[in-house]
């Protein structure tokens, strides 16, 4: 579905991703782990277009995206929830799952789309008149992950969506991904909880200093030694 | 009592057309967070649009507000795509300059094909008329500017609210990257930010001839006005412009009134100065 091949990134001409390549096939959970600064958000932020790649390729469903825009990147059925996760915090829950769904112009697709976020995040419904600044961490980030939804994308790129979150309401947001998963969403997860994102992958890829040095499924991934030493402290 | 109360009318009236005036400033800054020196100017071409149209093809003053809402459309979206656009990636300082580049631009343009004069309209439906309820008398030219300014407003404050258009717009004023993500194109977002902008300003100013002389210079005026405006209902505030402009009104014409003609303008910049100081996002700012 997704093809990544052999790209460069920079940031003002200094390279921050260095021959990356990867790729997410339709209905996997993919998972890219690394340290702080390796490179994950930038990765994401280049097949969201918010960057475009100085070499190499970029191809969703045997498309060429890596000139385009991030609104066709969209409108192709991709979206990027963003680290930080960026809410519209002056505006309600309702209205910001709203926008979500801006490039749907099917009425009754939104209503369906906005019961299956509530049916998923239930607090969110309850909120929903609530302004999203004044929501818990945990809930901006369930809103964010809903946003996210809106426009029923078919690739899903979550950007640690566990961060700054106390232990009980990251295994929940976990579990949220896992469902979605289930329902057969194909997402593309970068995390810093190593363990827990590669249990759930299907495959994954460490990044390091911008280079992807190991791919594998899961399990692979959890047995090697620089994911045991470097990640999970064994 | 009389006094005080025909004076308080005439501020509400004003205050309305200020409030029109000052919408598009807050719309361009709350769109891209750039203030638009020029302001002034898109007033004063909505002004001549409207007088010439009215005088060269002696049509009623008040039909030519869609054709002066056109040209400041135009105006705005011209601004952006063929100034603003670059200025953005340039530093702050360009951004700053720039606006303030075009302002002078159009001034002395219009100083070059208009000259200095004051020009006035003399033929209208609402020109030189007016009514006496009791001891209070409306003019028509001022009631019915008041009323159209609101309208306008109106009309711009429920298409920010109930429209995918209007959503779209707020979302990319309050985070563009995120916008970005739900599909939003920012950039056209931006541009019509600027039709707005002018847009509205260009109604105003073809209302403002009604009562008021045109001449090359006048956007200075009015440009204070708004900005000071805007940054008492803060910036990007689209019910602040509202309310600042109708406490603007208040401010110039009741000090006009009882302080002295003389002091109003300066009650406007001591309001702007105490805003800065003391709440400087204004009363309903971000
Ligand atoms: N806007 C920017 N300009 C210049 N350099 C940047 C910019 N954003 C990120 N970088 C650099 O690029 C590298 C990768 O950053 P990135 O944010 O992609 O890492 P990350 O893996 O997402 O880290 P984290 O786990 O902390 O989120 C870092 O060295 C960072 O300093
Ligand atoms: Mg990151």
């Amino acid at each position: 579905m997704l093809k990544v091949e052999k790209i460069e990134v920079r940031y003002s001409g200094v390279p921050v991703i260095h021959d990356v390549s990867f790729h997410v096939n339709g209905g996997e959970l993919v998972s890219i782990v690394g340290a702080n600064g390796s490179g994950k958000t930038t990765l994401l932020k280049t097949v969201a277009g918010t960057l475009h790649p100085e070499k190499g390729s970029i191809e969703f469903e045997n498309e060429d995206i890596s000139r385009s825009s991030t609104v066709n990147i969209v409108r192709k059925g991709i979206t990027y929830v963003p680290e930080e996760r960026r809410i519209f915090g002056p505006l309600s829950v309702e209205e910001n799952l709203k926008l979500g769904a801006y490039i749907v112009d099917d009425r009754e697709e939104i209503e369906k789309n906005l019961d299956y976020v509530y049916g998923l995040f239930p607090i969110l419904k309850t909120r929903r008149k609530q302004l999203g600044e004044t929501l818990s961490g945990g809930e901006q980030q369930m809103l964010a992950i809903g946003r996210g939804l809106m426009s029923s994308p078919k690739l899903l790129m979550l950007d640690e969506p566990s961060l700054g979150l106390m232990p009980k309401l990251v295994d929940e947001m976990l579990e949220a991904v896992a469902t979605l998963k289930g329902e057969g969403i194909t997402i593309l997860l970068v995390e810093q909880k190593v363990r827990e994102a590669l249990e759930m992958a299907d495959r994954g890829y460490v990044l390091q200093t911008g280079r992807t040095i190991y791919k594998g499924t899961g399990e692979e991934l959890l047995e090697t030694d620089i994911v045991k030493k470097a990640f999970l402290g064994l | 009592m009389e006094m005080l109360l025909s004076t308080l009318i005439s501020a509400l009236q004003m205050g309305m057309l200020f409030a029109l005036v000052a919408l598009g400033l807050a719309i361009i800054f709350g769109v891209m967070n750039i203030v638009n020196f020029a302001h002034g100017e898109f007033l004063m071409v909505g002004m001549y649009t409207a007088f010439l149209t009215a005088t060269i093809f002696s049509i009623e003053p008040l039909l030519t507000l869609p054709i002066a809402a056109m040209v400041g459309f135009l105006l705005g979206i011209a601004s952006y795509y063929m100034l603003v656009r670059y200025l953005l990636k340039g530093p702050m300082i360009a951004q700053l300059l720039g606006t303030f580049g075009l302002m002078i631009f159009l001034r002395y343009l219009a100083m070059c094909i208009f000259g200095p004069d004051y020009e006035t309209l003399e033929h209208g439906l609402l020109i030189g008329k007016s009514i006496k309820l009791g001891a209070v008398v409306l003019s028509y030219p001022r009631l019915g500017t008041a009323v159209l300014s609101m309208l306008a407003f109106g009309i711009i404050y429920w298409m920010m609210d109930y429209t995918r258009l209007g959503k779209a717009l707020k979302a990319t004023a309050l985070d563009v990257e995120a916008a970005g993500y739900m599909g939003i194109d920012t950039e056209r977002m931006r541009g019509l930010a600027w039709g707005l902008g002018g847009a509205t300003v260009g109604i105003a100013g073809a209302l403002l001839i009604n009562f008021y002389y045109v001449f090359p210079t006048i956007g200075i005026l009015f440009c204070m006005i708004a900005f000071a405006t805007v940054a008492l209902g803060g910036f990007g505030s689209i019910k602040g412009a509202f309310i600042a402009g109708l406490i603007m009104g208040m401010i110039i014409d009741l000090g006009g009134t009882y302080i002295g003609p003389q002091y109003k303008f300066a009650l406007v910049y001591l309001t702007f100065f105490l805003v800065v100081v003391i709440r400087p996002k204004g009363l309903f700012g971000w």
